[in-house]
């Protein structure tokens, strides 16, 4: 498998309307997560989200793939 | 001075009160002649419903304001019969372009489909569309539009309000049956009946500027973040009418007003904006700033409040005289009924559930914009600045960009005028979403699908053949008796109907496609041109029945 770069937000069972809603919908979420929190507070919450996410993913050729392109440019 | 634009001064009558001294109890007042007051006069007037329409003013909208009218507002200005007006005069436009820093990362098309007769977006001066309004109200004999009376207080009744007005000549009463409060964001109305309005303000600020210049961008609708010529902000550019350009420049919370309006700094920004040498004359500059709130409900008593009165939205989507334009769409047939005595009281009440529901969807979706487009902490910052560097290659994070999400119609899938779907059907004309335009044909004659909707409910039945529908007779009693339902048979092929029903042809097919019509597939829809319900089949009984739910009478 290779990574997902296609939009593929969205909540089973869940009608969208309009394309933007699922992707708005996790953005605010995200923004919310980080509320009130300290700097040095946030840059923990998002170094645990991405070892959660990574290990749901599990594919250590889809995640390289994502940090080489995480890492671009940057 | 504008240099494009000469407000007109509408003259001041003595009104009858203040003349004779005798008081007649109207029907419905509507207070505040902006696009909304306008708008809710005008439907009713067209409707059969006298009405009294109020304004403390004696001219349009002043300076650079309401922007951007969007598809669903052109097609309630065509039933009201403005928007021809309109779009010949404003710019239309469908296409927006995001930029990051000094690249395009993102661009949308607000109609990717063809076959629609309105353009996605048109821009178009605040002024312009209250002076067509003004010049269509007074020509209409069942609407008194009433300059320099000024509302000084009110009285709400059991079965009415009681208003004082002022005006030049002096202070007079108005008496009326049913009163639409459309005076706006700061509604005095709303203030003098101690009605609460909930919501939060955003710390920013933003500066308009109006700019006259020749430039040939395409007509667009432009936002930058970041750019090198405004850094840390955002800026926004439209083409309006008459050469004339909106500018809004973020400011941050922390600018003085008074000095960013000062030419001396504007006309910097803009030249620094434009990149090169080229003329350009500034006719407007002001500052914003702006809340996101709404009433809880919309209806208080004889009481309705529409527009900005009702609910507030900050800018970034177009979303505000929209939405207001909207709310008479679903508020005038409502109020006609109940007027008439053919709806109880309490379909009124379904007029505030389901704007206060399109409301929620409005401030959503704009309060999304907002918290994107000025980021309230770093890590907020980050975020977007990540899915902007991520935008410009990777279609997922495109997805994330929120400019503005741009006004579209609310879908009002919950409402309880809405009669649910006994069997499936593909496509977005679900129950309480308004009807999608599409081409048709009636013998020689062309036209568009919504152009002959609203008003009235009506059925649009899907027929192979206008010469063989079953059941033609009780299709036929439908249009007859208290709330009488036109029926129009939609067909591929043409053809004449010997039951003397309308027939269109769906010669494009878009019909079948949109509302995936198959022969007996059969729809209800409101005089606001929302679906009230559909069926597989044709089936007179179930439609009577919807017709009840749909008018409160179930």
């Amino acid at each position: 498998m290779s990574l997902n770069l296609r939009p593929n937000l969205g909540e089973q069972g869940k009608r969208y309307i309009r394309a933007y809603t699922p992707g708005d919908d996790f953005y605010e979420e995200l923004i919310e997560l980080h509320r009130d929190l300290s700097e040095e507070q946030s840059a923990q919450v998002n170094a645990r989200l991405i070892l959660l996410l990574a290990n749901h993913i599990g594919d250590l050729s889809v995640l390289r793939e994502a940090m080489a392109i995480a890492r671009k440019h940057v | 001075m504008l240099s494009t634009y000469q407000y007109p001064k509408y003259e001041y009558s003595m009104p009858p009160e203040l003349r004779g001294g005798v008081t007649t109890r109207h029907p419905v007042v509507v207070v505040g002649a902006g696009p909304v007051g306008l708008a809710a006069a005008i439907d009713l007037a067209q409707q059969g419903v006298p009405v009294i329409l109020l304004d403390d003013d004696d001219t349009v909208s002043i300076g650079s304001r309401g922007v951007c009218y969007a598809k669903r507002a052109l097609e309630i200005l065509d039933r009201l019969g403005v928007g021809d007006e309109c779009v010949e005069k404003g710019v239309s436009w469908n296409v927006g372009r995001t930029f990051f820093r000094e690249e395009e990362v993102y661009n949308f098309n607000l109609l990717p489909q063809a076959d629609h007769k309105r353009p996605g977006m048109i821009n178009l001066q605040q002024y312009y569309l209250e002076e067509y309004l003004v010049r269509h109200a007074q020509a209409l004999p069942d609407l008194d539009l009433r300059f320099r009376n000024k509302v000084i207080s009110v009285s709400p009744e059991a079965d009415g309000v009681a208003l004082q007005v002022e005006t030049p000549d002096g202070i007079y009463t108005l008496d009326a049956d049913w009163m639409v409060v459309a005076d706006g964001a700061r509604s005095s109305i709303r203030r003098m009946m101690e009605l609460e309005v909930d919501g939060k303000i955003f710390m920013d600020r933003f500066l308009i500027a109006d700019v006259v210049m020749k430039a040939d961008f395409p007509a667009e609708r432009w936002f930058w973040f970041d750019p090198p010529f405004h850094p840390g902000q955002s800026v926004l550019l439209h083409h309006q009418a008459d050469n004339v350009w909106r500018i809004d420049f973020q400011l941050g919370w922390d600018a003085d007003p008074e000095e960013e309006k000062r030419p001396e700094h504007v006309i910097p920004r803009i030249r620094a904006m434009l990149g090169d040498d080229r003329e350009f004359e500034l006719e407007w500059v002001s500052v914003y700033t702006f809340q996101c709130r709404r009433m809880s409900k919309f209806r208080h008593g004889r009481a309705l409040f529409v527009g900005d009165a009702a609910h507030q939205v900050s800018p970034f989507g177009a979303r505000g005289a929209n939405s207001g334009i909207q709310d008479v769409d679903n508020l005038v047939w409502k109020l006609r009924l109940v007027i008439e005595g053919k709806a109880p009281e309490s379909l009124l009440d379904t007029y505030s559930d389901e704007r206060v529901y399109a409301a929620d969807e409005n401030i959503l979706n704009s309060t999304r914009s907002t918290d994107f487009i000025t980021p309230k902490s770093r890590m907020s910052l980050v975020f977007r600045n990540a899915v902007l560097t991520l935008a410009r290659d990777y279609p997922f994070a495109r997805a994330l960009v929120n400019s503005g999400r741009l006004s579209v119609p609310s879908c009002l899938e919950d409402s309880r005028l809405n009669t649910p779907d006994t069997a499936s059907f593909l496509g977005d004309m679900a129950p309480g979403t308004p009807g999608d335009d599409c081409p048709m044909r009636a013998q020689v004659d062309n036209f568009w699908l919504l152009d002959k909707l609203g008003n009235r409910f009506q059925l649009l039945v899907y027929v192979d053949d206008p010469a063989k529908v079953p059941q033609a007779s009780a299709l036929q009693a439908l249009m007859a008796g208290d709330l009488p339902i036109e029926v129009i048979l939609v067909t591929p092929r043409g053809g004449r109907s010997p039951d003397g029903l309308r027939v269109f042809e769906d010669y494009t097919g878009r019909f079948a496609e949109r509302y995936d019509a198959h022969p007996g597939t059969t729809y209800l829809l409101r005089p606001d041109q929302h679906v009230a319900a559909r069926w597989r089949k044709i089936d007179p009984n179930a439609v009577r029945t919807a017709l009840a739910r749909a008018t409160c009478k179930l």
